[in-house]
């Protein structure tokens, strides 16, 4: 069985520090959804609402439409995995997975039956009587996935269970934690400050800075229509441009940055004379030479060059304190233009966007 | 005659081994300082530890315990025949504790293996129950108290401590008395009406006992306990474990060296304590090592008292080996 979460104007505060502000949201059965956000931004202070461990100060935790204040971690219809996934050392590998079930009060017989079917399910099978010691960290991510898979929960939550992985292991485990949620059908909410987790493996994400979520979307919707400053300078590369607007319609705006007028998409209906940021991804920079006529183009000298296999970036100098990056593919000629060169950019303005001015990633 | 022969032949000896000694010297130092310990730590640092260390346990432990031991197998012999043709080896201590005097009808002597008997089952009780309110305040320490309330708890556990066992336990005579505080609240709130005789029903005693040894339940499971990841906790709760479960899988197992730390010293002490015996013991109870101490001290027997002391030690060794055994615990656990 799987269940909808809803997060309805939920806060939680510790002492005067507001760490989850306002979060509202639906999450619906069977969904993976994912927060992502830097350390600190009250994602996992979020997840241990959800699993229980914490009472929201104000607002409701509803899980399959049901209330779930006064209600402990223990009689919830979740299980969480940890971070650093809390196995138990004392206990072999099917004690551990079956833990859930001893606290149920089923039989040995039958725990035992359970924990060997959820050790084929993460191809484990016949390690059951190993100590949690003996496997791998692969191998041990996977145990925790069946412990918590073990009790039949409605919503499984995920504490960045993979950060503590290699990033081949980690790649790898993506893939399976997404077949994994495909084959149990039941609702995954994951915890990461990942964005390659959360892109690849989610339905929906939600991005969150500062206890404050900021953008609820699919993930292609969070690349290419950022809706705030955070979203865009977090969640890929991207090279923001500061000015007011000087003209806006309600496709695009221009604003007049100190490398020039640019042009880009007036996503959130911004006026004349606001304050805005433009954001431009490095791949979508190019030079300006034989660019199309409806492109927007700015002058930059270039700082340095740096190889990277079948793409290079190329750094140049902004305006402001931060380089502005391009990421040209490699055709096999050499480089047109070296470091010291002031060369023209373009890029088409439908790939850029004009966002309101407010804070940003930290890089 | 005999004192001049031992010199002599110890004179003779170190003669005869010096100029040996004195040739290997060379190799003596590098055999020395072969040792991974004496590298690590120097040779004058090695020397202190070695040498403070065999001093304590041989000089101060081994050796006496030798000398009381040997004393347990003789006669009680007045001063003038010890050393005599009398001062022979003798099983009549240990007899005597276990068949009583010759003369008497009983088969056994009942009275004080009744007592032995009393005395370890009152220390596993008192244990037990040492253990059943130390462990929640170790675990609230451990897991639960974040760093100022903990420190103030650590405090308000070792303070009353600088107050001497004595007056703790006279202190705790007052407190049980017929009319202490314990009887006037409970007369006060009407629970009773006549003062109820805590000391003569043991309790006094089992409480003095229990207090008495608190802290060293406290901080090996506080240590032990300490070290438990949080997370586990949390999980085993999240997977729908009620409390009680948690700590029977989850906390205890983990914490099993400190516990089975905090256990025997517990009980070894209780077993070994005199005075809160003597202060809070009701008038028909009497503690083991009461009469071990009646044996040396009123009874003048030292050799009785030794044979007394080193039954009870045996006893203590054994079943706390015993119960290390039936729980899994090695001895280098418990030193963890």
């Amino acid at each position: 069985m799987s269940a909808d979460v809803q997060l309805d104007h939920v806060y939680i505060r510790f002492g005067d520090f507001l760490a989850v502000d306002d979060a509202n949201l639906q999450i619906n059965e069977g969904e993976f959804f994912s927060f992502l956000g830097p350390s600190g931004c009250g994602k996992t202070t979020i997840l241990r609402a959800v699993s229980g461990f914490l009472e929201p100060t104000q607002g409701e935790v509803r899980i399959g439409g049901q209330n779930m204040r006064g209600i402990g971690p223990n009689k919830r219809p979740t299980a969480l995995i940890f971070q650093n996934l809390a196995l138990f050392p004392l206990m072999s590998v099917a004690d551990n997975i079956a833990f859930g079930l001893e606290v149920r009060g089923i039989s040995k017989f039958e725990r035992r039956k359970r924990a060997d079917e959820l050790l084929e399910l993460i191809a484990l099978q016949g390690q059951g009587d190993k100590m949690v010691s003996e496997l791998s960290g692969g191998q041990r991510q996977r145990v925790a996935i069946a412990r918590a898979l073990a009790v039949e929960p409605d919503v499984l939550l995920l504490d960045e269970p993979l950060s503590a992985l290699d990033l081949k292991l980690r790649q790898h485990m993506r893939t399976e934690l997404r077949s994994i949620q495909q084959r149990v059908g039941i609702t995954f909410i994951y915890i990461t400050h990942d964005q390659g987790e959360a892109l690849t493996m989610s339905d929906r994400v939600a991005v969150m800075s500062a206890g404050i979520i900021q953008q609820i979307a699919p993930g292609e919707t969070i690349y290419d229509e950022p809706e705030t400053a955070f979203v865009a300078s977090f969640v890929g590369e991207n090279n923001p441009f500061f000015g007011k607007v000087t003209q806006a319609d309600s496709d695009f705006a221009v604003i007049n940055s100190d490398v020039g007028p640019l042009r880009g998409r007036n996503t959130k209906g911004l006026e004349v004379g606001d304050n805005a940021i433009l954001f431009v991804r490095p791949q979508a920079l190019s030079f300006a030479e034989g660019a199309p006529d409806n492109t927007t183009s700015f002058e930059a000298a270039i700082k340095a060059t740096e190889f990277e296999g079948h793409f290079q970036t190329v750094f140049l100098h902004g305006s402001g304190h931060k380089d502005i990056a391009m990421s040209i593919t490699n055709d096999g000629t050499p480089a047109a233009h070296g470091p010291g060169s002031t060369v023209r950019l373009a890029y088409s303005p439908d790939k850029a966007v004009v966002l309101p001015q407010g804070a940003m990633a930290d890089e | 005659m005999s004192d001049f022969l031992t010199t002599f032949l110890a004179l003779l000896l170190a003669l005869l081994l010096a100029p040996y000694l004195q040739a290997r010297t060379d190799s003596v130092a590098k055999f020395i300082g072969g040792f991974k310990f004496v590298q690590h730590n120097g040779i004058i640092l090695s020397l202190y530890l070695v040498g403070a260390v065999g001093i304590w346990m041989i000089g101060m432990i081994i050796l006496p315990q030798l000398y009381m031991l040997d004393f347990s197998f003789r006669f009680n012999l007045p001063p003038m025949e010890i050393g005599g043709p009398d001062d022979v080896y003798t099983l009549k201590n240990y007899e005597y504790l276990i068949f009583g005097s010759p003369g008497s009808p009983d088969a056994f002597n009942f009275l004080h293996l009744t007592i032995f008997g009393k005395t370890i089952l009152a220390a596993i009780f008192v244990t037990l129950i040492n253990f059943a309110i130390c462990y929640p305040i170790a675990y609230y320490m451990a897991q639960v108290a974040k760093g100022g309330s903990a420190r103030l708890l650590v405090l308000c556990l070792i303070l009353p401590f600088w107050v001497n066992e004595i007056l703790r336990a006279f202190a705790f005579r007052i407190l049980f008395g017929s009319g202490g505080v314990i009887n006037e609240l409970l007369i006060g709130a009407g629970i009773i009406d006549q003062p109820y005789d805590f000391i003569r029903a043991d309790i006094a005693l089992y409480s003095g006992l229990s207090y008495a040894y608190i802290l060293l339940m406290i901080f090996p499971l506080y240590n032990a306990i300490e070290s438990l990841d949080h997370n586990q906790v949390e999980a085993a709760r999240d997977l729908g474990s009620p409390w009680w479960r948690i700590h029977f899988r989850v906390v205890m197992p983990y914490a099993k060296p400190g516990i089975a730390s905090g256990c025997t010293m517990v009980f070894m002490l209780t077993a070994g304590a005199l005075a809160a015996p003597q202060i809070l013991g009701g008038p028909s109870s009497l503690w083991f090592t009461q009469i071990i101490y009646q044996w040396f001290n009123t009874g003048g027997n030292w050799p009785q008292g030794s044979a007394y002391a080193f039954v009870l030690l045996l006893a203590c060794l054994v079943f706390v080996l015993a119960v290390m055994r039936i729980f899994k615990v090695s001895l280098g656990e418990i030193a963890k």
